[in-house]
This record gives structure tokens, C-alpha cells and sequence, in this order.
């Protein structure tokens, strides 16, 4: 067998990892072995954790918008699904709303649970709130303007504007 | 105290202190993660955006109010430290492997007392960890809580109502928390349990981790046990969570040494003598070889059959014997390492 990180010397090394009752195996040389061992004080790096990820997405489906065969991007970062699917990582806060129909069923495939019952930020708890609801009102005047959908972006201007005073007020 | 002090200093943190069950559990880190609101992640940053974010959490760490809720701490760009310098602060675990991928626009802010360190720009704008000795997880997660609070006052969160704190990854979303603890499982080795064991552990939601040579030994006997749920449970389930399944581990590990102990006393004896004996006299050590040897040590001087070393100087010969640590007064080939590391063990002993 050869080492699979080098390809070159056989591998003499074999690191099991479990985690979520998933066995993945990796073979290494002596050498490889080593390096990844010092970067990790003994214990391997996740290797395999984001592409992992891409196979939960199923991004076999992946849905498709309205205009022909375009993918879905997050507004507010730019960050494709298919960039998502490849990185496991992504973009910005407000993906977790732009790719929600996928991020739903992963997140419970990952977490078994779709709301979080843990803490709150102290000071920022209901300004966080807030802060969020701007960058998705932005992200929407974005879209409403690329799609020439005047008068839904003046709308959106207008609440955009209240919100600010709100976000004022709550500083 | 610099980030230099703290690379210097071989006794600093979990390294150099005794915690509670340190005859078993090496050390407990809790770790949040935590973004800034209106910025993407660090991976779409550019260098002024991660330079922002460094600006903004050292104005964070300079607050009057932070320093008297949760101590003076400083943030130190990685470019300014030596390659072998950042590796000696992953060797100590102060910061993670991942950190040191493209670090020109990464940082890191560690306490004096080493407790705390709070990476910058690494996976998540902020990774705030606190790494102690021995078992003590709800020590950790009230020290994280207190200082993720501190820097609350000037950062604002990238937080949601539905899903907590949104994190570069899915599996951190939440609470963004990863408690984790670090395990000597010499007795289940030796009474071949570790594997059905670890099996049970994940079958309980958590992960676990360990570097397996030829057999199914892991290197050092080291294992570390983390959570993996980030989403629906609080801080304290989790945390509560995984002492439990840790108190168990403990229990059974040390069932298993004592029952080497009671039926086959001359091996366990003959284990660590002859593990002291190469340690003491041996030219010539590499890594794998010292990690085996030292945890056989280790079982020895917490089973009071070696007397005149605690585990806390064994903790410290295993960070020292790191390639890093070994290499930082000047590059050293492999060879030359191994015989460094000797060496340096030789003399402690």
C-alpha cells in the first residue's frame, strides 16, 4: 500500500479516526506520519470533515432558480452552493438564511436539533436580532435592484431606514 | 509577558500544573466559536478585512472593562513570530495546526497565565479557547463564558435567534462549543478495552481521537474526547455530558490498571523500568518512540511505582521532545533530533 499523502513510500502508519459511530481510515508513511503528528501533537486534524459535508448537502440536487440553470448564491457574500458543497465553509452569517432549504436538513443530520437553546450574547442578544434583519433587508434590496423591481426596492429602502433608526435608538 | 515569554516557558498552563484526576485525565479545553456580525468569514476575507477584525478584538482586549473582568491579554500577529515559534505554540496546543495555514493574516492572543488564548482569523473570526489541567470542564467553560462576555462589550456578534452563534462550518453552529478532554488509557491498552470502549463513547455522540501505530496501540495512549452536538443542547448539557462519560472512562482505566496491577505485577513493573531505563540511557529517540516510553513512565509515577517525578515534569519532557521545541535554537535534521531529544531527556531524568 502506498502512503496517501505523498504517494510515494508505502504506508506503514494507520490512523483510524470514529466519530459519529463512521469509521474513516487513513495510511501513511513513516514520514508523513510524523509531519501530520507534529502539526497535531499526536492527534489528526479532521482531515476529511468538509468533504464529508458535500456528501450530507446531497449535492447531486442541487435546486436551481427561477432563471435558467443558475445556482443559488448568497446574496449578502457572493458564496456559491456549489463553492459551499466544495468547501464545507460558509461565507458569511446570512448564507445560513440564503441556502436555507439545504441547510435545514443538514443541520439536523449533523445536529439532530434545528434551534439553538444555549446563550445569548449578553449586551447584543436583541441588537444582534436587528443587525441581522438589516443585512437580509440589504440583501434583498440588492437582489430587487439587479432584477429592476423598482418599486419593491423602495420599499425595502423604506424599512431598511426604520430599522436603522431602531438599531440607533438600541445603541 | 509576551507570546516570546510564553514559547520560552515549558511549565506555563496545563503543562506545568497538577489538576484534579490528573492520574488519568491530562487536560480539559473548552472552546467557542464566534464571528463578527456584518463581515464574511475569514476564508472570503481579504487582508484589510482580517486586519479589521484583528483591529477590532485588540480594541476589544484593551478595554479597561475587559482587562478587570477577564485579565490583561494581548494580540501578537503570527508574521511577527519565528516558523519554529508558532509551531512551539501549537506544540502546547495554545493555538491549533489549522492557525498556522496562511497566518499572514492570522493572530492570536494568549493570557499569562496560558489559560486562555483566543485565535484570530482561523476557521471562525474568533476561536476563544481555555485549556487547564486535569478534569476540569466546568471550570474551563465559566472561564470562557466570563471572557466571551468581556469581548462582548465592544464586538458585535454574528448571532441568530433560530440557530445561536453562526459559525464558518454547520457542525460548530450554535453554541459554537467544543469541550473536549485529553486521556492516559495506558491499563485499557494493556487489558485490550480501549477499542470496545471508545466504540461505547461514540455510540454517545462523541468523538474520539487518537494516532494508532502498527496494532491498535495509540501512540502515547493518549486519546482525546470531544462533543460533536453544537445545536439544541445548552453549554452546561454538553459540558455535563461529557464529565460524566469522562468519570467513567476514569473509573474503568483505573479498574484495568489495577487489575494488571494485583495479577501481573512484574509486567507492569518490567514495562515501566525498562521504559525509564531507555529513556535515561538511550543516544538516540525518535517521537513515536519517546511518546511510548514517556506514557509508560507516566503510568508508573501515577501508580506510585517510580518516585522522584511528577506528572506534571513527564507532561513537560513530552511537549519538550516535540520537533519544534527540540529545534528552536536552530534547524535540526531528523537525525539530529532524535538525538536532541534524547539528549534533553537524558538530562531530566
Amino acid at each position: 500500500m502506498v502512503c496517501e499523502r505523498c504517494q510515494e513510500r508505502p504506508a506503514t502508519v494507520h490512523i483510524t479516526e470514529i466519530m459519529n459511530n463512521q469509521t474513516r481510515k487513513l495510511h501513511l508513511c513513516e514520514q508523513c506520519a510524523r509531519e501530520l503528528q507534529a502539526q497535531s501533537f499526536g492527534f489528526p486534524p479532521q482531515f476529511e470533515l468538509h468533504n464529508f459535508l458535500a456528501g450530507l448537502l446531497g449535492m447531486g440536487q442541487a435546486p436551481k432558480t427561477e432563471e435558467a440553470g443558475e445556482q443559488v448564491k448568497c446574496p449578502h457574500c457572493g458564496l456559491s452552493e456549489s463553492q459551499f458543497a466544495q468547501s464545507g465553509l460558509l461565507g458569511c452569517g446570512e448564507c445560513y438564511a440564503s441556502f436555507r432549504e439545504r441547510m435545514q436538513p443538514l443541520l439536523r443530520r449533523i445536529h439532530g436539533h434545528e434551534r439553538h437553546t444555549g446563550k445569548v450574547p449578553e449586551r447584543t442578544g436583541g441588537y444582534a436580532r436587528l443587525i441581522q434583519q438589516m443585512e437580509r433587508l440589504k440583501g434583498e434590496l440588492k437582489q430587487a435592484v439587479a432584477r429592476e423591481e423598482f418599486e419593491m426596492a423602495a420599499q425595502l429602502r423604506d424599512r431598511i431606514k426604520e430599522l436603522e433608526k431602531e438599531i440607533g435608538q438600541e445603541r | 509577558m509576551s507570546v516570546r515569554d510564553v514559547i520560552e516557558n515549558l511549565h506555563g498552563g496545563w503543562i506545568g500544573s497538577s489538576g484534579p484526576e490528573a492520574d488519568v485525565v491530562v487536560s480539559s479545553r473548552v472552546r467557542v466559536a464566534r464571528n463578527l456580525a456584518g463581515m464574511p468569514f475569514p476564508h472570503l476575507l481579504d487582508q484589510a478585512g482580517a486586519q479589521a477584525v484583528i483591529d477590532a478584538v485588540r480594541t476589544a482586549c484593551r478595554d479597561e472593562r475587559f482587562v478587570t473582568r477577564a485579565g490583561k491579554i494581548d494580540v501578537t500577529l503570527l508574521r511577527e513570530l519565528s516558523p519554529v515559534e508558532r509551531q512551539v505554540l501549537v506544540e502546547k496546543h495554545l493555538v491549533s495546526p489549522d492557525l498556522l495555514n496562511g497566518f499572514e493574516t492570522k493572530a492570536v492572543a494568549i493570557s499569562d497565565d496560558e489559560r486562555t488564548s483566543i485565535m484570530i482569523n482561523e476557521e471562525d473570526h474568533l476561536r476563544l479557547q481555555v485549556l487547564l489541567p486535569g478534569l476540569q470542564l466546568g471550570e474551563a467553560w465559566q472561564l470562557v463564558d466570563v471572557v466571551d462576555d468581556a469581548l462582548e462589550l465592544n464586538l458585535d456578534y454574528c448571532f441568530s435567534e433560530q440557530l445561536g452563534y453562526l459559525t464558518a462550518c454547520p457542525t460548530n453552529v450554535g453554541t459554537g462549543l467544543r469541550a473536549s478532554v485529553m486521556l492516559h488509557l495506558p491499563g485499557l491498552a494493556m487489558a485490550n478495552q480501549v477499542k470496545g470502549l471508545l466504540a461505547t463513547v461514540t455510540k454517545l455522540g462523541l468523538a474520539v481521537r487518537g494516532l494508532y501505530g502498527e496494532g491498535t496501540e495509540a501512540q502515547g495512549n493518549l486519546f482525546q474526547i470531544s462533543n460533536q452536538v453544537t445545536l439544541g443542547r445548552t453549554e452546561e448539557e454538553v459540558i455535563n455530558n461529557l464529565l460524566l462519560i469522562t468519570r467513567q472512562l476514569l473509573e474503568h482505566e483505573r479498574q484495568a490498571r489495577s487489575g494488571v496491577y494485583h495479577q501481573r505485577r512484574e509486567m507492569l513493573e518490567d514495562r515501566v523500568f525498562r521504559a525509564y531505563g531507555l529513556l535515561k540511557y538511550a543516544r538516540v529517540l525518535g517521537a513515536g518512540e519517546a511518546m511510548r516510553l514517556l506514557s509508560d513512565l507516566r503510568l508508573g509515577v501515577d501508580m506510585g511505582l517510580l518516585t522522584g517525578l511528577s506528572p506534571p515534569a513527564i507532561n513537560a519532557l513530552m511537549v519538550a521532545s516535540r520537533p519544534a521545541f527540540l529545534s528552536r535554537d536552530g534547524k535540526l535534521n531528523d537525525y539530529e533530533m532524535d538525538v536532541a531529544r534524547a539528549r534533553l531527556i537524558r538530562e531530566k531524568l
